[in-house]
């Protein structure tokens, strides 16, 4: 578990972190999401000790570690860009923790064994980290952090270095490990698939602040506001209300649509628009609308929705939403 | 113009070229990955450049390098083999010899310590007048070698002002070569620092070790590339210096007349066999070294870079 309270830091003009409060339960995976300059990675650097806060304390596992060195704050660290030991090789890379605390020699070997098999990197302990490709130089980062039995995981973007099919398959792989191993780990990222993909809880930030914590679901669909809202998933503007294009249903007649809405709880009621394009994406069919006061907005729909329609560009429809979204009634922030 | 580079090429010389001082071995993670330089012939000059680059590399090597070393060489063996090692065994030449050695010796490890020091708080840390200090470790090696024996004289020869008399003695010796070949190791070790990933000494904080620790079993074997190619610089430079020790060393045979003080001596008092053969010494000292320090380089490189 590890509280952080109240967690200020300033670099210059920039506030990087305000007031940051948090909680992050035992054996959980948690996502630290946000845009760059959000105070995502701040954070996790606060909570390793590799940044000094302005304010605010940091407790790991019960143990008040606020003015704790790195070295002795019982983390494990991945950095998006590896930082592998050159000069080492792979073995020597993971068992880096261990020998410098003077293990036996026997427990090292066995341990770094152990590791090196369940990153999959069993038969690569004599190469060196250049002679790795970045998807088994990140993996062998972990085995590396996993060695020390660190209380707590921090990887900061450990997959922003790769490239998308490795990211998706490493990020798969991380789950699976997680889900073996169970130690506390905070991910920071800030790809909002990746984080629903992967995380058990998430924390959106945004400018130094923490927006909204929760569960992956709970998120996406009751976000705090229309920030967490735009920032996980897609958003079209309906009626000045924002809602997921894929909670737009299009009709061929106002009535019906009337009919449909009335059952929908604040809803920005039936507007009408004019198709301009029709995209089909493979499963998925694109809309692009323009609604009668101008506004331009997207909605998706199955293919057998849109065949049942045969949309053309030019037609008129009339939308409404299936989904009510009302940021004021979603859960707060979490506060502590 | 019969220039045919093929796409994308052009630029790969420019990388697989050595950025001076700094041993390939150091190369940061982010250079990109240095291929096997292409023949000139294929992303160049054309088919007649080749031959007229080779031939006016080889004159040009070969005036200035190889047949003066040659005709240096053939003089030193002018009274045959036995001549040549009478030469160099001759005791007050064997001892200049042995001299310059040992000072130099002494010097590359004094400026293996001091240069990385000084290179890591050039870096590392921020004072005021970094940027005067850092202008100023180039002027030993910029100054006239014999500007650098009366600047040293002035200080620790015989009417020092602060009461320090080096004058004519082997720490004065020692000095002088200090004092010149600073730069070596400072220049070949700063760019690696300045290149230096800080996210691997994060890495080994966050894995429990000391800063001691860090700075030992991490920092310092991507910096020993560099410090190692540094100190064999220096140390070839000392080898040869002359100008720096005139004044300051004194040339007091078997003590601190150093090798090439006992050339000029031998060229003086007409023996030229006897300098040409102490010179060939010296000069396979020199080429002992860089063939040395190439070895150590093509080692490392070969370790970061192969990827069987």
């Amino acid at each position: 578990m590890i509280t952080v309270t109240g967690a200020r830091k300033s670099y210059g003009d920039f506030t990087a972190l305000d007031d940051v409060s948090l909680e992050i339960p035992a054996g959980t995976l948690t996502a630290l999401l946000g845009p760059s300059g959000s105070g995502k990675s701040t954070l996790l650097r606060a909570i390793a000790g590799l940044e000094g806060l302005d304010g605010g304390r940091v407790v790991i596992g019960g143990r008040d570690v606020t003015g704790v060195p790195p070295q002795k704050r019982g983390i494990g660290f991945v950095f998006q860009h590896y930082a592998a030991f050159k000069h080492m090789t792979v073995r020597d890379n993971v068992a880096f923790g261990l020998t410098i605390r003077k293990r036996p020699k026997a427990e090292i070997a066995r341990k770094v064994d152990d590791l090196l098999e369940i990153v999959g990197l069993d038969g690569f302990q004599h190469r060196y980290p250049a002679q790795l490709s970045g998807g088994q130089r990140q993996r062998m980062a972990l085995a590396r952090a996993l060695a020390v039995d660190p209380e707590v995981l921090l990887l900061d973007e450990p997959f922003g270095a790769l490239d998308a099919k490795v990211r998706a398959d490493l990020r798969q792989w991380l789950r699976r490990l997680h889900d073996e191993v169970h130690v506390t780990t905070v991910l920071v990222t800030h790809d909002q698939e990746e984080a629903l993909d992967v995380a058990d809880r998430i924390a959106v930030l945004n400018k130094g602040r923490i927006e909204q914590v929760g569960d992956p679901v709970a998120l996406y669909d009751r976000p705090a506001n229309d920030f967490v809202m735009s920032f996980l998933g897609s958003v079209a503007r309906l009626g000045g209300q924002l809602v997921r294009p894929h909670d737009i249903a299009l009709h061929r007649t106002r009535e019906r649509a009337l009919q449909l809405d009335a059952r929908v709880g604040g809803s920005p009621g039936v507007i009408e628009a004019v198709v301009e394009r029709v995209v089909r994406l493979g499963f998925e069919v694109r809309v692009d609308l323009r609604a009668d006061t101008g506004e331009r907005f997207a909605a998706q729909l199955t293919r057998a929705e849109a065949d049942a329609l045969a949309l053309q560009a030019g037609d008129t429809v009339f939308a409404h939403t299936v989904q009510a979204v009302n940021p004021a009634e979603a859960e707060p922030a979490l506060a502590i | 113009m019969t220039t045919t580079v093929t796409g994308g090429r052009g630029g790969t010389d420019v990388s697989a070229l050595p950025p001076s001082p700094q041993p390939p071995g150091a190369t940061p993670p982010a250079a990109p990955s240095s291929e096997p330089v292409r023949p000139a012939g294929r992303s160049g000059l054309g088919r007649v450049g080749r031959p007229l680059g080779v031939g006016v590399v080889g004159l040009w090597l070969s005036v200035m390098v190889l047949l003066p070393l040659a005709a240096l060489t053939v003089t030193s063996f002018e009274d045959g083999w036995g001549g040549f090692w009478e030469a160099v065994t001759a005791p007050v030449a064997l001892a200049s010899l042995r001299v310059t050695i040992v000072a130099a010796v002494v010097v590359a490890l004094v400026n293996a310590v001091m240069g990385t020091l000084i290179a890591w708080v050039l870096v590392r840390d921020d004072f005021p007048g970094k940027r005067i200090v850092n202008a100023l470790i180039d002027l030993p090696f910029a100054l006239p070698t014999i500007v650098a024996s009366i600047v040293l004289l002035s200080l620790y020869g015989p009417n020092s002002p602060v009461g320090i008399h080096l004058n004519a003695t082997q720490p004065g010796l020692v000095l002088a070569l200090a004092f010149v070949t600073l730069p070596f190791v400072v220049r070949s070790v700063q760019p690696v620092l300045i290149e230096a990933d800080r996210e691997v000494e994060e890495a080994s904080a966050s894995l429990g070790a000391s800063s001691w620790t860090t700075f030992r079993r991490v920092v310092l074997p991507t910096l020993t590339p560099a410090i190692i190619s540094g100190t064999g610089l220096a140390f070839a430079r000392a080898i040869g210096e002359y100008g720096s020790v005139v004044l300051i060393g004194g040339n007091i045979p078997r003590e601190t007349q150093v090798a090439s003080q006992y050339i000029q001596q031998q060229i003086e008092i007409d023996r030229p066999v006897n300098a040409a053969a102490v010179s060939v010494a010296l000069l396979a000292i020199a080429f002992a070294t860089l063939a040395v320090l190439r070895w150590y380089a093509g080692r490392g490189l070969r370790r970061e870079e192969d990827s069987a």
